[in-house]
């Protein structure tokens, strides 16, 4: 259906009619707000944190030498029984030269349910924040559309230690608001039983991590 | 009541907050689940929030940003409406709940579907969406795990996080086990009360339906003037299956939820998952604009949802309740809710924030239920302790009782607290009858003395039946000054 102008019209005047003590001279940038929080709160190492507050999700975190990377990803690939993994547009193809299992590609794109029956989704990734241990998606090359990553059970993630950044602000100033973003923070999870955190619900249930160590 | 107010704001047929309360309280399972989810959380969250050194910072600046936009709400939502339909998207408008429930009606039937999948949303809780689609003949699911337990059960949500939370894994393992069958995929015979395999159960009963919806229906956390951006934040990854995964994508947000920038998200996202989960960060945040051709919907419609929030706002003492971002952090400290349990409030919105909230939304002086809420506090500061973006709770509630009384004063039949204030005032206008009085209250005290008793009364005995009298002294200082010959 088209929007109702006249259900627009009437709340813009109700707003207006509520805010008759404001100025009208008043501009939105007079009302102060304080920027003097920190932009990180992170004073060692970015990536040894990052390791570490991955882990904290319950995630498995491997860090590895760009050139052992092929041989890393077949090994957690096979230790997790994947056979049937889903690459997306623009992985790395020489980084998957040592796994033996069949690849699934996006083009054309996989439907839903094919991305269901399979075992698992490998992708590269934005952004890391180490604080927070969080990764960021923004289905740049490597990475995917968006479900892509979300209905596979298992998913391997390669974040370039170079991508980590220290803290949430670093990493929300970095974002393009144009692309598709995820911002993930250990695999699924709910507390939604007795406020208990327990992992995996419809998202991954498995999230590995791969701290690529630029040689 | 107001016709325009949600019919779920207020909870038609709720008894007031003290007979609510009452029943509650007696009931000793709701009791210990409380205690139990509620004193986890708390730790939890002092933990989360001690990591950050310059947390007050942090409030004061998600307070100003709110304030900002509440100021200058008429301007933002333009911007955002341009925003969100330059990048591909649709915007809409509601009045009210009734408004909202026909567009979302509206838009799903366009689509030729007959199901959609929800993720967890207060706004569509609000107005009572999932009922209004019912009535026209389409099914919605919820897709958050305790927002499943709460429509499975065929209950009510007591809590703006986890609606569930009055529930333990025992009755939810029951409720599985009868329910979902009936619903789609049931649940596994050999199901326990593990809350693994309980979440796992979930995952199987609801993927068929993720997979095969065609229309999604979200709320929002956050939408960010400047970019479009709209953002979702959850646990689970139904909010990402929901936003991703079906052609259509509807969102309803409240009016107040807009930001002006996608800059201020580096505020809210380091406030918001620390004061709800007590989480570093909770697992997943999606942020999307528009529409991205080849990835998610194909179309996205946003409905900007007033329902009494313009009614909030013009009350420049009640306006920041609009500011609250939905963390439930008040919930979990207040010592009534933990308590009473959410459902004793009556409303979508319980605990302390509900209390501010709900009598504004559907207008103070026309529901008794919802005027009974502000009195739903011992006014310890707790909540505004814990609120993230500096909501001033105890003197909201305060400034809120004067409009319950003041909407009370033409009443044929006073309340009980008028008939008091006025005996108190006619009391103490008078030197003479003061000293009356409080010759009657010592006889009175001694007697008590005597019989042992700490109740009043007559229709006194109500306010005593939870609480000590004192008892009054047998001589009262005016009466001693003056016998000491001063």
């Amino acid at each position: 259906m088209e929007p109702v102008a006249e259900y627009k019209a009437e709340v813009l005047a109700r707003i207006r009619a509520a805010l008759r003590d404001v100025p009208d001279e008043e501009r939105p940038e007079d009302v102060a707000v304080t920027r003097e929080y920190v932009d990180s709160h992170v004073t060692g190492d970015v990536v040894d944190l990052f390791v570490e507050r991955v882990e904290d999700y319950r995630a498995t975190v491997t860090r590895v030498a760009q050139a052992d990377v092929p041989a890393e990803i077949a090994r957690i690939l096979s230790a997790r029984g994947v056979e049937n993994l889903v690459v997306p547009p623009g992985f790395p193809e020489e980084w998957l030269k040592a796994y033996q299992g069949l690849r699934l590609s996006d083009e054309p794109p996989l439907t839903a349910a094919e991305l269901d029956d399979s075992d698992g989704v490998i992708t590269l990734a934005a952004r890391g924040i180490a604080l927070t241990g969080t990764i960021v998606l923004d289905a740049g090359p490597g990475q995917g559309r968006r479900a892509l990553s979300l209905v596979p059970d298992l998913h391997l993630c390669l974040v370039r230690a170079s991508q980590v950044v220290a803290d949430v602000p670093i990493a929300i100033r970095a974002l393009d608001p144009t692309r598709p973003t995820t911002l993930i923070s250990g695999p699924s999870a709910t507390s939604d039983i007795e406020l208990d955190r327990v992992e995996g619900v419809h998202g991954p249930r498995t999230l590995d991590v791969l701290v690529v160590v630029d040689s | 009541m107001r016709d325009e107010a949600g019919v779920n704001v207020v909870w038609l047929g709720s008894p007031t907050f003290p007979e609510a309360a009452h029943t509650a309280l007696r009931d000793g399972q709701l009791r210990r689940n409380l205690k139990h989810a509620t004193t986890t959380i708390r730790d939890k969250r002092l933990r989360a929030v001690a990591e950050l050194d310059d947390w007050e910072t942090l409030r004061l600046a998600g307070s100003q940003i709110k304030d900002r936009v509440m100021r200058h709400l008429d301007e933002y939502l333009l911007r955002l409406e341009a925003s969100v339909t330059a990048a591909g998207g649709t915007v809409h408008w509601a009045r009210d709940a009734e408004d909202a429930k026909r567009i979302v009606t509206e838009l799903v039937r366009a689509k030729g579907a007959d199901e959609v999948v929800k993720v967890k949303s207060m706004a569509t809780q609000e107005i009572g969406l999932n009922e209004g689609l019912d009535d026209e003949g389409i099914t919605a699911t919820e897709t958050d795990l305790a927002e499943l337990i709460v429509q499975l059960a065929d209950d009510r949500p007591s809590h703006i996080l986890v609606p569930a939370i009055h529930r333990n894994r025992t009755e939810i393992r029951d409720i599985f086990l009868r329910e979902m069958g009936k619903h789609g995929v049931p649940a596994p015979d050999d199901l326990t009360d593990e809350p693994r395999v309980l979440a796992e159960a979930a995952r199987l009963h609801l993927r068929e339906k993720f997979l095969r919806a065609k229309v999604a229906i979200s709320g929002a956390n956050f939408a960010c003037a400047d970019t479009g951006t709209v953002g979702v934040v959850e646990s689970e990854g139904n909010g990402r299956m929901c936003v991703t995964l079906p052609e259509t994508l509807i969102t309803l947000m409240g009016i107040e939820k807009v930001l002006p920038s996608f800059a201020d998200l580096e505020v809210f996202l380091q406030l918001l998952p620390r004061s709800s989960t007590a989480e570093r960060m909770n697992p997943y945040t999606s942020l999307w604009t528009g529409v991205t051709p080849g990835d998610g919907p194909r179309e996205f419609h946003l409905i900007l949802l007033d329902n009494g929030r313009t009614a909030t706002l013009a009350d420049r003492q009640g306006r920041s309740a609009l500011h609250c971002i939905r963390c439930s952090a008040c919930l979990n400290v207040c010592p009534v809710y933990e308590r009473t349990g959410g459902r004793s409030y009556g409303s979508v919105y319980p605990g302390p924030i509900g209390a501010v909230l709900t009598p504004q939304l559907v207008g103070v002086g026309t529901s008794k239920h919802a005027d009974s809420l502000p009195f739903a506090s011992t006014l310890c500061g707790a909540c505004y302790d814990a609120c993230p973006v500096r909501i001033d709770i105890p003197e909201m509630l305060v400034h809120l009782r004067t409009k319950v009384v003041d909407a009370h004063r033409g009443d044929r039949v006073p309340k009980p607290e008028a008939v008091a204030m006025k005996a108190t005032k006619l009391v103490f206008a008078s030197p003479r009858r003061l000293a009356l009085a409080e010759r009657l209250a010592a006889v009175g005290g001694r007697v008590a003395g005597i019989r042992g008793g700490r109740w009043l009364p007559g229709p006194a005995r109500k306010w005593t039946a939870a609480r000590d009298v004192p008892v009054p002294a047998r001589e009262s200082f005016r009466a001693w000054w003056r016998k000491a010959g001063r």
